[in-house]
């Protein structure tokens, strides 16, 4: 059977009918940055991050189908400062202070600001006020972090199967809401062990009583290997 | 105030408990109570069997729907551009005052809140206000005072003077679309072409879309009718909320046969049985007359089974009301807000014309694309594709208004020099025109040679004019204002940058901006345009773009002559510290720079 192909980068990369260019990207060992995205869960397209270029026109690849014959750009200087402007609109807009997060080192809007050389927010922060939801005994969820990728609204809905979590509200005033008569997460079905615990990629769903010592600093996983390097599923953080 | 259960199931039981409606389920409910507290959320999610983080998502994502107290009188000055030139903010500020509030909050006696909100589609009779969704255009200080009297008085609003909601069609120029047709003559016209020939004519007329991107009609109709599957949808597109425009206003007012045969007439060509008509929630006095209209279609055979006689023409059509929202104008998030979803605009692909409402092919129409439908129908496309110009043809309609001295609808045929436009409009001295509405293009008199046409300046028909007085700072200001309110929040690059660009705008226009905040508002433009997920990320800097290419003076005089003035202003910083000391002396404030 003859190879169906397009390129990224001026390289051939091999493809599988129905798999998007960010899937096949992955398979073969090449890395397009992405924030909302899950391989267990269908593509949302909202963090923009996995922004290429497909024949010139920016698309996100993580729901753009490979197609034969397309012309992908990936690792191009200026679609690398579109990203690190995302990264920087993502600081702003929430409250991140990467010090005293548990998540450091293991974040990724953390990780892909470093790979972006983000140096600076750039733009003035937004500071929302947002406050904390402690009342689950397992779990912790810090709205302050929280980047809106729907990835805990997915996973708990397509996964879990119980509808944990929800977006309510439009443009800025865009948040996440917990489904419990008090709106505490306390008073919800969720459990430490759910889905969409473990697939929020920032510090806002947090496992209480870890904290820090998941791992010292040195041994986190950023520490050892950027984000970019991530590329085989089984060994990113997505999969633990 | 009656409790929420059997208010809320009464409504609900109409809907048939289908989640589908939730939003039309919580608009009625909202009439009925003043707002949606935490219990009718659970109520209704009870009620609809459905996680009560949905309903909260709908909820909390239209404007015109509060999820907290709001009292009888929910009042919202429309505050478009044209608005202000209007003088619509001492107008609500004196309502403000008189009232003894403040912005957005509730009276203390619970009965009255005033707030603004986007444009409202009146701009040719404004400045305009929405009253529970209820328009009255015209307003001046008298009928401000008047109306806090009868708020005072708690007259009920069904009983306030006729008058006041009076809405005109201010019609100035007609050509073909703008003519009555006779009920029937339509439909009977595109059943004696039969399906596939009235979809050819609709191909041979070379129609495009009226409702901005101008996508040819028929290849859409085509595309529809050969999707897979039996169910299919055709959806009239009646939000209008791009500010400035207010057309369709007036083809739904007074030429609804045209429209709703228009309609019929595309799911005759397409297979579709079922229409929606999408009526934004500003344009609620036009509801009641609508569905009696549909009514009245129905009881006359020209809507529901074997319409006209005609075996398998099946076809009817709902009102579907929107609640705020100018993203719900963009077809993937109408058709989620039909849904009974939050409008946020789907992924593409699919297009819609395959997988649209509920999943089946659906055709999302402005209501005045499918107006020339019945033109077509009875003239055929050939006849059609004369008016206009070759890549335009036909009318268009224009929403005219600002510094002119007849501000209304016109009917021109696609070709027409913007300068003959204003000449007609009896504009006089121009400084610029805005074409498109705050997501369009801002020209001055050096473009006014150009023709209206989607090869040259192409719009959906908002047309506002300004006079040489008039700040185009602050005509790019409110649009910035505009579409920080309007995001819809999905996708990075406009949700933040739309806030951004309005921070910027607002240091600027404080009088702290420098040279740095230009050339950010430059970058942060060009980022959305080129990132955003749907038209409105990527258009909602093309005002201040515009504005500051042809305007540039307007910003560099609020300049202060540096290259870069810091985010904070340190004197204002200081006030929690007095604050929380007590302190107002000297010692206490910087010392002012002079
Ligand atoms: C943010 C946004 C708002 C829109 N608002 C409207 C609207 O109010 N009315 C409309 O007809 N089209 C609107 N559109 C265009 C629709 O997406 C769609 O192109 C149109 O309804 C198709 O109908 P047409 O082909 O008849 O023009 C909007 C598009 C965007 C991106
Ligand atoms: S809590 Fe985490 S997973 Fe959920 S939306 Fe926010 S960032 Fe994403
Ligand atoms: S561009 Fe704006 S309105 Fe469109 S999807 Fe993104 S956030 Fe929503
Ligand atoms: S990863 Fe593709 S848009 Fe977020």
């Amino acid at each position: 059977m003859a190879e169906t192909t397009f390129t990224i980068d001026e390289m051939p990369i091999p493809f599988t009918p129905g798999q998007t260019i960010l899937e096949a990207a992955k398979a073969a060992g090449i890395y397009i940055p992405h924030l909302c995205y899950h391989p267990e869960l269908k593509a949302h397209g909202g963090c923009k991050m996995c922004t290429v270029l497909v024949n010139g026109r920016p698309q996100t690849a993580c729901t753009q189908k490979a197609a034969a014959g397309q012309e992908v750009d990936v690792d191009t200087p200026e679609l690398n400062a579109m990203r690190r402007t995302l990264v920087q609109m993502l600081f702003i807009e929430g409250n991140h202070f990467c010090p005293g997060c548990e998540k450091s080192g293991a974040c990724q809007l953390q990780a892909l600001g470093y790979e972006y050389e983000m140096l600076t927010p750039h733009f003035v922060e937004l500071y929302p006020e947002r406050k904390v939801d402690a009342s689950h005994p397992d779990v912790l969820i810090e709205f302050n972090r929280c980047v809106l990728c729907e990835l805990c609204v997915r996973a708990s809905r397509d996964i879990d199967h119980k509808e944990v979590f929800g977006i309510a509200g439009r443009g800025r005033d865009a948040h996440l809401v917990v489904n419990s008569p008090t709106g505490k997460l306390g008073d919800s079905a969720l459990a430490v062990t759910d889905r969409a615990v473990q697939v929020c990629p920032v510090g806002a769903i947090i496992v209480k009583r870890v904290g820090f010592a998941a791992a010292p600093i040195g041994e986190r996983i950023y520490d050892k290997s950027p984000i970019s390097a991530e590329v085989d599923v089984n060994e990113s953080s997505e999969a633990r | 105030m009656p409790t929420a259960d059997p208010v809320v199931s009464a409504i609900a039981e109409k809907y048939r408990n289908n989640p589908t409606y939730v939003l039309q389920i919580l608009r009625e409910t909202q009439e009925a109570l003043d707002w949606i507290s935490p219990e009718t959320v659970e109520t209704v999610a009870a009620q609809l069997k459905i996680p009560r983080t949905r309903v909260q998502s709908v909820l909390q994502f239209y404007s015109f729907l509060y999820d907290k107290p709001r009292g009888r009188y929910r009042i919202l000055f429309a505050d478009n551009i044209t608005d202000r030139m209007a003088g619509n903010i001492a107008l609500f500020e004196h309502m403000l005052s008189r009232l003894k509030l403040k912005r957005g909050e509730v009276s203390s006696d619970g009965q009255v809140s005033v707030d603004l909100t986007s444009d409202t589609g009146m701009c040719d009779q404004g400045p305009a206000m929405l009253v529970n969704n209820r328009a009255i255009p015209r307003l001046t200080m008298r009928r401000i005072d008047e109306i806090c009297a009868l708020v005072k008085e708690r007259v009920p609003l069904e009983e306030w003077p006729a008058d006041y909601f009076r809405v005109e069609d201010n019609i100035r120029r007609r050509e073909t679309l703008l003519t009555s047709i006779a009920p029937g003559v339509a439909l009977d016209a595109a059943i004696a072409r039969g399906r596939q020939g009235m979809l050819d004519e609709i191909k041979r007329s070379n129609v495009r879309g009226r409702g901005g991107a101008g996508f040819p009609m028929g290849t859409k109709w085509e595309g529809a009718r050969n999707a897979p599957g039996a169910e299919r949808y055709i959806v009239c597109n009646a939000d209008e909320g791009e500010p400035g425009t207010f057309k369709d206003r007036v083809l739904l007012n007074s030429f609804s046969v045209r429209v709703l045969e228009g309609m019929a007439i595309a799911g005759y060509a397409t297979g579709a049985t079922k229409g929606f008509i999408y009526l934004r929630g500003e344009y609620k006095h036009l509801q009641a007359k609508l569905q009696r209209e549909i009514d009245e279609m129905r009881a006359s055979g020209r809507l529901g089974a074997s319409i006209r006689g005609a075996p398998g023409f099946d076809f009817d059509i709902e009102i579907h009301m929107g609640a705020g929202g100018y993203i719900c104008g963009e077809g993937t998030a109408m058709v989620e807000s039909l849904e009974g979803k939050p409008g946020r605009p789907r992924v593409r692909p699919p297009s819609m014309v395959q997988v649209g409402y509920r999943g089946k092919p659906t055709v999302v129409d402005n209501v005045e694309s499918l107006a020339h439908a019945t033109e077509i129908a009875v003239e055929g496309g050939a006849h059609f594709a004369k008016r206009g110009t070759r890549f335009s043809t036909g009318t268009k309609l224009l929403s005219i208004s600002g510094d002119c001295e007849r501000p209304g609808v016109y009917e021109y045929q696609f070709g027409v020099t913007i300068g003959r436009v204003l000449e007609d409009c009896g504009a006089k001295a121009i400084s610029a025109v805005q074409i498109g509405g705050a997501s369009g293009v801002l020209l001055t008199p050096d473009d006014f040679s150009r023709r209206i046409a989607f090869e040259d300046v192409p719009t959906a028909g908002a047309f506002m004019v300004f006079g040489p007085d008039r700040d185009i700072f602050e005509v790019a200001r409110n649009f910035a204002q505009f579409f920080a309110h309007e995001s819809c929040g999905f996708c990075t690059p406009c949700r933040v940058g739309t806030t951004v660009q309005r921070n910027i705008m607002e240091k600027i226009a404080e009088g702290r901006g420098s040279r740095y905040e230009i050339n950010e508002l430059k970058r942060v433009v060009a980022f959305m345009q080129r990132t955003s997920h749907c038209g409105l990320g990527e258009t909602a800097g093309n005002a201040v773009r515009d504005a500051l290419s042809k305007f540039r003076p307007a910003f560099e005089r609020r300049l202060r002559a540096k290259d870069f003035e810091p985010a904070i202003d340190l004197e204002r910083a200081l006030e929690p510290a007095r604050r929380i000391t007590g302190r107002d002396d000297a010692e206490a404030h910087l010392e002012t720079e002079s």
